[in-house]
């Protein structure tokens, strides 16, 4: 939404700077997005006359134009946009000018060619951001007179407005002029224009019937006769074109003066064009069609409302476009002005069906005022009395449904409980006053309000809604500031507090954090072998961004690619994040859980391994075990799966080379992948103390003969069982393929340190524990005791 | 004999000054002090002597003996320096040669940011809560007072999934579903921060994500007013940012909160930065998840955590923090 000083002005003696006056209205909730003074500093920028185009003989974007300044001279200029024809006046800033945005005209070459001047944009002279092309100036003007002259301009101030979604009533300059004076403290007067009544009474020429009262709250026509259509007063135009709407005819720009101002869309239909002479409000039938002033026929749903005529034939689309059928021409003498109040949530999805949006849409689907057509009509009679149109007398006001505005109950203690203020009744009652609300004390002597809501503020309906009232009008700014004490121990969860040891310990191993988008191309996942069912977005932007990951391997595949394409090797990295699957069986939401991944390129499964045994260590879960066996999209032959007390918690190994292939991925990855939620969900920490032995330790080592299929891990977990509480330390200190090792065995060397806690081990204890170990791994595993 | 001693400890001296190492000393020592040696030969003389000899040569012996001792004891100990030196030097190390640029790994700045957020409201008090990323239409809206067809649903650009109902399942588009989550896991008094991954349906570029982070502050309590969530971001801001900043709230509006505001802050330049939006908790959304908005009063609020992590770096490309180029990554 844009407003102009001098428009809001008309409302209200405000005062302040501009700078102070945006203030103002941010801290009202109608944030100033931008400030521009428009209509000043326009001097040297004169009227003139298009003489000659011709291409740009080096040049495809510009052309070159001949313009008369007013001195009879064809002076050359350059010029960007191709919209004028011979004969157009346009506005030329001449040589030596300061435009209003401090760009200087001088003369200079543009590739090749002499440019002597510049012609204007709307843009260029501050009349509005919304135009391409050079303003052509319509009507009489001298070549040479000043552009401010010309148009009638004046210097003045352009807010652009945010407007809240909430706030329906600032979508028009005397709402946001409301909203000021309430803060300003000065009195707003609205205008009550009365424009002379002549001729036959509307009542006998047009009839209204509303077939949808839910559809239609209040549908009101009256009618102008007498009309010309032709241009709009300079002034009118000059403001609807810096509020962003291109000036049409006198007809059609009151119309939207009228909206911008009061905020009441209204259509106009050429009387002698309605068929049947009359209007009613329906909704469309399936499949019926209209055609729309944009010239397009729109196929309609019978969710959608229609104007149809006495034929009921459909004639426009309610509260979003007219239809060409009735559109006012140049031989229209007599014009319907239809005032209407559509549900906002009917304009709401038919816009949004039917990908149209109009100016006056966007005000019905957030709620406009069902009483301000009477106030509206007044005003569109006057403006367009200007050129000669005359009001006949009568109103056809026909009502459907409207929402209901009750008594609110608003209790002091709540609005100062809820803002922490001190404010009383009457304070608080003089806030709601000054913006139109009706707040009276409820019964005699009671602290609390009765507050009656204007019908322009649809949003306000609860006391909550009231209370955000005298907080906006009291401003924010005076609330004192206060702050809670938590009445509750801070903290991290046990979870989150071990994620960060997960990441600590990673980073530790010198790995670096990534984080890649969690969305897929289609196929991602089955280039990475794994199941191609994954969660898939419905409504993607893109095909690239639309299967939602089911592991962290995709993307940081991706990634390892994305490094090598910059020559960047041998990346350590790791990621904590979601992956998502379909559920097992119906459930509300997918399943979903968070996953640690580890990715070393150019490093292998070994090095994968080391750095699930730091992470085990870091978290003190070492009752884990690697149990050989592949899963989808690893090494087939270099691969284990982690149990954690028996829970599978992930795998560790290397990614299967074909995925590497698929991804273009050069070097050899190691790869673990954990599920994170899993691992920390299961008994780790917390181990007892043990006290350190202060008698001595007695080393032995083993070495074992076995087969490539026995695990290492199997033989130490064997160990550790046979030698029992007198063992403190193993370590597979060596492995050794070859002869005198026969071919397809192994040898595999452990120390182990028997340390008691309360005496000195004898030798005898030592052997014994020795042969016990010995027994066990030859006893249960296809392994021999090497001499 | 007197005469043949002094020269003996002048010889020795020089025998011990001659040995070039410590190989060399002891056989120099075995030489002087050993069994064969001119001192010991003499000594083992001294018994055929009368007494008064015996005194008088002992003594001379004695001395002899103990000026070789010295003698020996002071090159022990010059040619251990000298070995000791020597072995030093021969172990010295140009240690710029070895620095090799040995690495520990980088946390993601994102990350980084989260953590210092989370350090801050715990000091404040706060606990840190999370919920799932693939959202139901009722946590991410419906129970955030949207009514369906609400024109302030089209605010967020959501990506739905094909779980369940068409419509029914979606990426959340903020982390305020972790609020309803919150409340209907545990009464009051709840202060907690949500910090998350969101999603909208936005074409990449430096300012915008289809995935992007937001941190989420819930505070539900008896007593709970406008004045608190005002000096809970003013708190913040001045312990985030630092204490020449400053923050302001403005009107707005968001189903899920009423009085709603924009958070500002003010930046120590005078300009303003709008970081979030924030409000008291709706009626509406305390009685969807069982509390009594008469009994219990709260406030929200919400931010980017990306964007802080790009002001605090000076980082001008969103884009950058999901790259994961290493020569991005390794500079936090």
């Amino acid at each position: 939404m844009k407003v102009l000083l001098s428009w809001l002005s008309e409302f209200a003696p405000f005062v302040g700077t501009p700078d102070e006056i945006g203030d103002q209205l941010s801290g009202l909730g109608l944030a100033v997005e931008n400030m521009v003074a428009i209509g000043g500093g326009l001097d040297g920028i004169v009227v003139a006359r298009v003489l000659d185009l011709r291409p740009h003989p080096d040049a495809d974007r510009i052309q070159l134009v001949n313009v008369d300044a007013g001195d009879g001279e064809a002076l050359q200029v350059c010029c960007g946009a191709f919209n004028m024809t011979v004969g157009d006046l346009v506005p030329f800033a001449t040589l030596g000018t300061t435009m209003p945005n401090g760009m200087q005209i001088g003369r200079r070459k543009m590739r090749g060619e002499w440019s002597n001047g510049m012609l204007c944009s709307p843009e260029e002279i501050g009349l509005g951001v919304d135009q391409d092309g050079i303003l052509i100036l319509e009507g009489g003007h001298t070549v040479g007179q000043p552009v401010t002259e010309a148009l009638e301009l004046s210097p003045d101030v352009l807010f652009y407005l945010e407007v809240n979604p909430n706030r329906p009533d600032a979508m028009c300059v005397a709402g946001v002029a409301r909203d000021l004076a309430a803060r300003q403290g000065v009195p707003f007067t609205r205008p009550d224009p009365s424009p002379q009544e002549v001729g036959a009474d509307a009542a006998g020429r047009v009839a209204v019937e509303i077939l949808d009262k839910d559809l239609c709250g209040r549908f009101m026509v009256r009618i102008l006769d007498g009309i010309t259509v032709g241009p709009s007063p300079k002034w009118m135009a000059n403001r609807l074109t810096a509020l962003g709407m291109r000036p049409i005819n006198n007809v059609v720009d009151a119309s939207n003066y009228v909206m911008l101002e009061l905020g009441q869309p209204s259509h106009t239909y050429d009387l002698d064009a309605v068929q049947g002479g009359a209007l009613r409000a329906r909704r469309a039938t399936e499949a019926e069609t209209v055609a729309t002033l944009d010239e397009v026929v729109r196929t309609l749903s019978t969710k959608d409302g229609v104007i149809a005529d006495g034929h009921d034939t459909a004639i426009g689309i309610a509260g979003i476009m007219g239809g060409s059928s009735t559109e006012i021409s140049a031989s229209t003498t007599s014009v319907v002005v239809e005032m209407a109040w559509w549900d906002p949530m009917s304009i709401a999805s038919s816009a949004r069906r039917l990908g149209l949006r109009s100016e006056a849409s966007a005000r019905f689907e957030r709620g406009a005022d069902p009483e301000v057509a009477d106030l509206a009509m007044r005003r569109f009679a006057e403006l367009l009395a200007e050129t000669g149109a005359t009001l006949a007398p009568g109103v056809v006001d026909v009502r459907g449904v409207t929402p209901a505005s009750g008594t609110i109950r608003v209790r002091t203690s709540r609005v100062n409980s809820m803002l922490g203020t001190d404010l009383d009744r009457d304070a608080i009652a003089g806030l709601l006053n000054s913006i139109e609300f009706t707040a009276e004390p409820a019964g005699e002597g009671g602290a609390d309000l009765d507050v009656i809501v204007p019908s322009f503020r649809p949003d306000s309906s609860t006391e909550i809604d009231v209370v955000e009232e005298v907080a906006r009008i009291h401003g924010y700014h005076r609330i004192p500031r206060t702050l809670p004490r938590s009445a509750i121990t801070g903290g991290l969860t046990p979870y989150q507090a071990d994620r960060r040891v997960v990441r600590t310990a990673m980073v530790g191993l010198g790995l670096d954090e990534v984080m890649p988008v969690p969305f897929l191309a289609p196929g991602d996942l089955e280039r990475a072998g794994l199941d191609p069912d994954g969660v898939t977005v419905t409504n993607p932007l893109v095909a690239e961004e639309s299967v939602m990951r089911a592991s962290l391997r995709p993307g940081i595949l991706k990634t390892l690619a994305y490094n090598a394409s910059h020559r960047i090797h041998g990346l350590g990295v790791f990621e904590v994040g979601h992956v998502y699957r379909r559920p097992a069986e119906t459930q509300t939401l997918p399943e979903e859980r968070e996953h640690l991944a580890v990715a070393l390129a150019g490093r292998d499964a070994g090095a994968a391994v080391e750095v699930f045994s730091a992470l085990a260590d870091a978290l003190d879960a070492r009752d884990y075990r690697l149990v050989a066996g592949t899963t989808p999209g690893m090494h087939p032959t270099r691969t284990a799966r982690i149990e954690v007390g028996g829970v599978v918690v992930g795998h560790v190994g290397e990614v299967d080379p074909g995925v590497l292939e698929a991804f273009g991925v050069g070097e050899r990855v190691g790869w673990l992948e954990l599920d994170l939620e899993t691992l920390l969900g299961l008994p780790h920490g917390g181990r007892p103390y043990r006290s350190v032995s202060r008698y001595p330790s007695s080393d032995i080592d083993l070495a074992f003969e076995v087969d490539e299929t026995t695990a290492a891990a199997d033989v130490g977990s064997c160990l550790t069982a046979a030698a029992g509480d007198l063992l403190v330390d193993l370590a597979l200190f060596d492995v050794f393929r070859g002869a005198p090792v026969a071919d397809g065995r192994r040898s595999l060397a452990f120390t182990l340190r028997f340390q008691a806690a309360d005496r000195t081990l004898t030798d005898a204890e030592v052997a014994e524990v020795r042969q016990r170990c010995i027994d066990a791994v030859q006893g249960s595993l296809p392994a021999t005791l090497r001499g | 004999m007197t005469p043949d001693l002094d020269q003996h400890l002048a010889d020795a001296a020089t025998a011990i000054e001659a040995a070039v190492d410590l190989d060399a000393l002891r056989t120099v020592d075995a030489d002087l002090l050993g069994k064969q040696s001119v001192v010991t030969t003499a000594r083992k003389a001294l018994g055929a002597m009368d007494v008064e000899e015996r005194k008088v040569v002992g003594r001379l012996l004695n001395e002899v003996r103990s000026g070789i001792q010295e003698r020996l004891e002071a090159r022990r100990t010059e040619l251990e320096t000298a070995a000791r030196s020597e072995q030093l030097e021969s172990e010295r190390l140009d240690l710029t040669e070895l620095d090799r640029g040995r690495r520990l790994g980088h946390r993601h700045v994102v990350t980084r940011t989260w953590e210092r957020l989370e350090d801050l409201f715990v000091g404040m008090g706060y606990t840190v809560s999370e919920g799932p990323e693939i959202e139901d239409e009722w946590h991410n809206f419906g129970a955030l007072n949207f009514p369906p067809d609400h024109p302030a649903r089209d605010m967020y650009d959501t990506l739905y999934v094909d779980h369940g109902e068409p419509g029914s399942t979606l990426l959340r588009t903020h982390t305020s579903p972790v609020q309803i989550r919150v409340m209907e896991a545990g009464g009051p008094p709840i202060y907690s921060i949500m910090p998350g991954r969101v999603f909208r349906s936005d074409t990449a570029d430096s300012t915008h994500m289809p995935v992007f982070h937001q941190l989420e502050g819930l505070v539900v309590d008896r007593g709970i007013t406008f004045g608190d969530l005002a000096g809970t971001l003013e708190a913040f801001t001045r312990a985030y940012f630092g204490g020449d900043f400053t923050s302001r709230l403005r009107p707005s509006y968001f189903p899920f909160t009423e009085p709603s505001a924009e958070f500002d802050i003010r930046r120590p330049d005078g300009t303003w930065l709008e970081l979030g939006g924030c409000g008291m908790v709706h009626p509406n959304v305390l009685t969807a998840c069982g509390l009594d908005p008469e009994e219990w009063s709260g406030f929200a609020f919400g931010f980017g955590l990306d964007r802080l992590a790009l002001m605090r770096h000076g980082i001008d490309d969103l884009r950058e923090l999901f790259r994961n180029d290493r020569r991005f990554l390794e500079q936090f």
